[in-house]
């Protein structure tokens, strides 16, 4: 979402089919993490001539690339491993998917990273470089010093061998951010014999898994969403209250120029008004000196602003997420309001009134606003990448779907989408017109999100405003819900995985056209879909997959490190990613998640940075960013992870996306 | 739903129905209490319009009910008149609770004879009867005007009545509209306020959705006296079999 949100949006961006890249707004990141980096003339040169071929550097050392299925034979040895000490490799791999901690010890990919890079907020750089056991496998953290193993407490002037001493020089310059500051720490203390003992044990650690978060964010984030109760009549209990309000680690507000409160996640009005004039202020203060206020920083609090014509929004988080991110997000927001409302009444209500109060014409608004901030607050890979998912289908399927919407087209359809579980099936569209993630965002948000239209249950005619698509006018948009259980088991009977929510097996008709009184020739295009679709046998298949779920990273690559990823096709502006199941289930392990993807998204994304692979190392978890003009890719594994392991995995789900790509991804879709 | 309880298919008709009224009056709630006889604490407020439809058996004939359950957020009534326009009844729904939702539904109420079609049946109901006080009988609001006077402007005990029966009786009185009261959240009088407008519907003006029904005479009583007041129709029009559904 890195256009301007602001009039026409013209379509050469963020379109479904767009083969550009999605011109993602690259804003200066503010936070100085200590992320180690390898820079782009290690990893990337190759990968700029060819960056369909994989991991560059990597590629050198593994071989072995063949396309054998899930079952791939060892990588070759490095010849340039120096460490006589490591293990032998303990058999295949293909029997190493049951003992997943074998996998990185046979792996390395030492000679890319010798040389290391670290980046800095000022957008300069040091390099120096690294002992080759550094990078090694985590067998090395039985003998070799600097290992990336997990620590507790740590002081900040223990001094080790070169690499450390240089790495504590540049401490002074990193604001500790969250997890990914901790990696110069855990590097100090990490000889102590009694860790190394344990820590030769826990090969296996997951992401996140062997952490105590007494001291760090996300204490009590389960309360994020608790509703704050209105200020009683005598405001006996405005003080209880502001405690819990001031609890929350994100806010959304938006209030007029005119200070006019519109809307405010948490809090009633009486709890606000003080906060909202002190913005207000604080805002038109530095508009009228013609330098506009986008962010201030107020202890770990970080505030951003997005002025939009009358509108002022303001994000308030304590989750680390960085300015671009949390401006995405207030964009958002406003879509939502031109959604509700288009361009032109929202202009005509402020030039007429500048008084106006918003909160009326916006009335039931609100449930839509909280819902998307709650997508954003929770963690939303679909948000975080302005991208979207598609459910998974044999390309065959696919086209035996997007058919059967064509053939059961009527005149008066503009757009034509299945969705299954907040993933795309299939879209049918008019040749001239693309759809825009950013305008899909809003309808999935409230349809499976903001339960309104699915708790109503029936079919639903839903005017609304696509200001990707034109923000000043109305479509109208026909939705009908199927259930992908719906046939035999009854309620009781559903597996609940948890992590997924309900919304997962909803496959939902929708069915868009400009005219608004064409509800019944819809309703008949729908009825012929579904019959066409049961006939034919794709409903079943779309169940079946919706049922299936997503698979896991084990699925993919067997016996790999990575408990998680993100995948983005730059050209067809979406992702895909693996389950959340095992290893993050629940609001609190995906948050972590997320944050881990929101830095590491960030610092690809920064001003400056130059980054093109970015491996990141903390004291829970192992991460790897890589973005290449074809696609941006981020990923996770415990702890001990090594490098090579990381890098292994990675490559080996960038060769399945290309193996699977016209499966995961819709691909043109259906024209018309 | 069971469709019918009779070995001879009964012949069956489809009704349209429009469902009018200020937000968070309970419009979608009762519609949830017809056809899934389920109700939900905190419902969203309805974007758009929901379409339904749900079956009625009469003693003599099968309503299908066509149901359009409208938002009722000030900026979505500009499309009302595509949902009443050819509609044959509509259901005009305040909160009894909240004064500024009759005066909203007496505005719905004066539309709806100026711009709907000449026959439609209207029924006013005062929703959410459960919050009154008298929720121990309300079975039948309308058998006695004394209730009124115990009720008017009375906040104390609980009950946050602010609309009293006899006030909105007369005004539908007045319009010859059907008159209920209810409470969506205990079905209180819900499956009484359609079989009585499927009752009102006239004979004439169904068209049999299948089978002869349409023109077969044979309607219960009252049915046809639709222009008239029909409070007496929930109690002679067999509300007790009527809706299987
Ligand atoms: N106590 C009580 N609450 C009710 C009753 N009917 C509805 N409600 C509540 O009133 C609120 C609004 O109900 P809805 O059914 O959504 O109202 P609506 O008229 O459809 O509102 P819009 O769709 O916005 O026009 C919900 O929180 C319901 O739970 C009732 O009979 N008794
Ligand atoms: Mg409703």
């Amino acid at each position: 979402m890195g256009s301007s949100p602001t009039a026409s949006r013209s379509s050469s961006n963020n379109c479904i089919r767009q083969p550009n890249a999605s011109g993602q707004a690259s804003q200066a990141d503010d936070h100085g993490n200590t992320t180690m980096t390898v820079g782009e003339d290690q990893m990337s040169a190759e990968e700029v001539e060819a960056p369909q071929e994989g991991m560059g550097a990597v590629k050198a050392t593994v071989e072995d690339r063949d396309d054998d299925g899930y079952r791939p034979p060892l990588p070759p040895r490095p010849n340039l491993s120096k460490t006589p000490e490591r293990p032998t490799t303990p058999g295949g791999l293909n029997t190493s998917h049951r003992r997943p901690s074998l996998l990185s010890k046979p792996t390395t990919a030492v000679s890319s990273i010798d040389i290391q890079t670290l980046s800095f907020p000022d957008g300069s750089r040091g390099t120096f470089s690294t002992p080759a056991s550094r990078s090694v496998s985590e067998s090395a953290a039985l003998d070799t010093p600097g290992s990336m193993t997990p620590k507790g407490k740590h002081s900040q002037n223990g001094s080790e061998g070169d690499d450390t001493t240089s790495l504590m020089s540049y401490a002074p310059t990193m604001k500790g951010t969250g997890d990914l500051a901790s990696l110069l720490n855990d590097d100090i203390n990490a000889q102590s014999p009694a860790w190394r003992l344990l820590s030769s044990k826990a090969d296996t650690v997951n992401p996140f898994e062997a952490i105590d978060y007494e001291n760090t964010s996300l204490l009590n984030f389960e309360n994020e969403f608790n509703e704050i109760a209105p200020v009683d009549s005598k405001g006996g209990n405005e003080e209880e209250l502001l405690t819990q309000f001031k609890a929350k680690y994100k806010h959304y507000l938006c209030l007029s120029s005119a200070g006019k409160p519109i809307y405010s996640r948490h809090g009633d009005q009486n709890l606000i008004n003080g906060y909202i004039g002190i913005i207000q202020t604080l805002i038109s203060f530095y508009e009228g000196s013609k330098d506009p206020l986008h962010g201030f920083t107020a202890g770990g609090t970080r505030f951003v602003i997005f002025i939009a014509g009358p509108l002022y929004f303001v994000a308030i988080s304590r989750l680390g997420e960085s300015d671009a991110q949390l401006r995405s997000q207030l964009e958002a927001l406003y879509m939502q309001i031109l959604s509700t409302l288009t361009l032109p009444t929202l202009t005509h209500l402020f030039s007429n009134r500048p008084n106006t109060d918003l909160r009326r014409p916006l009335e039931g608004t609100e449930t839509l606003l909280s819902s998307l901030a709650d997508t954003f607050t929770k963690g939303s890979p679909s948000a975080l990448l302005s991208a979207l998912e598609c459910l998974k289908l044999r390309k065959s399927q696919r086209y035996v779907i997007n058919n059967t919407l064509l053939k059961a087209r009527t005149e008066k359809l503009l757009y034509g989408l299945i969705v299954a579980g907040g993933r795309l099936v299939s879209v049918v569209r008019p040749k001239r017109h693309s759809l825009h993630p950013s305008d899909l965002q809003l309808i999935f948000n409230m349809l499976f999100e903001a339960g309104g239209v699915k708790a109503g249950g029936g079919e639903n005619w839903i005017p609304l405003c696509l200001p990707g698509f034109n923000n000043r006018g109305y479509l109208y948009m026909y939705v009908s819900f199927l259930s992908a259980y719906d046939d035999g088991q009854d309620g009781e009977e559903r597996p609940s995985t948890p992590g997924s929510s309900a919304r997962e097996d909803e496959i939902a008709v929708l069915l868009i056209s400009a005219e608004k009184e064409s509800f019944y020739e819809l309703k008949q295009m729908r009825d012929d879909v579904v019959s066409q679709l049961e006939k034919n046998g794709s409903m079943d298949i779309i169940k079946a997959a919706v049922r299936q779920g997503r698979p896991s990273t084990a699925d993919i690559v067997p016996g790999t490190q990575l408990r998680h990823f993100l995948y983005k096709s730059r050209a067809n502006v979406q992702y895909t990613m693996p389950s959340f199941n095992p290893y993050f289930n629940g609001l609190l392990p995906q948050r972590r998640l997320m944050n881990l993807y929101n830095n590491l998204h960030a610092q690809i994304h920064a001003k400056h940075s130059h980054l093109k692979v970015l491996h990141s190392v903390s004291r829970d978890s192992v991460s790897l960013a890589w973005s290449t003009p074809l696609f941006e890719f981020y990923c996770v594994a415990g702890p001990n992870a090594s490098r090579a392991s990381i890098a292994h995995g990675a490559n080996k789900v960038i060769q399945w996306v290309k193996r699977e790509e016209e499966r995961v991804f819709i691909i043109g879709g259906a024209v018309f | 739903m069971a469709d019918s309880t009779a070995a001879a298919p009964k012949p069956s008709s489809s009704v349209k129905l429009v469902l009018l009224g200020e937000a968070a009056v309970g419009k979608s709630s009762l519609v949830l209490r017809f056809v899934n006889n389920d109700f939900q604490e905190n419902k969203e407020p309805t974007i758009g319009a929901a379409f339904l439809t749900q079956k009625c058996n009469l003693p003599t004939r099968t309503i299908k009910f066509e149901i359009w359950d409208t938002a009722g957020q000030e900026r979505f009534a500009s499309l009302a008149p595509m949902y009443y326009r050819n509609a044959q009844s509509a259901l005009v729904v305040y909160d009894l609770t909240k004064p500024t939702s009759l005066i909203k539904a007496k505005h719905w109420v004066a539309e709806l004879q100026r711009q709907a079609s000449p026959g439609i049946v209207i029924a006013l109901v005062g929703n959410k009867l459960d919050l009154t006080n008298e929720t121990s009988e309300p079975a039948d609001p309308l058998n006695d005007d004394g209730d009124a006077d115990t009720t008017e402007g009375d906040d104390s005990s609980g009950d946050a009545r602010k609309i009293s029966t006899a006030e909105a009786k007369s005004y539908a009185e007045e319009e010859g509209l059907l008159f209920f009261e209810t409470s969506a959240k205990l079905g209180t009088n819900v499956t009484e306020v359609f079989t009585a407008i499927a009752n009102a519907i006239p004979e004439t003006s169904l068209k049999g959705a299948r089978g002869p029904g349409a023109t077969q005479a044979g309607a219960g009583s009252g049915a046809n006296d639709q222009s008239r007041v029909s409070l007496t129709g929930p109690r002679d029009n067999a509300s007790k079999e009527g809706c299987a559904c």
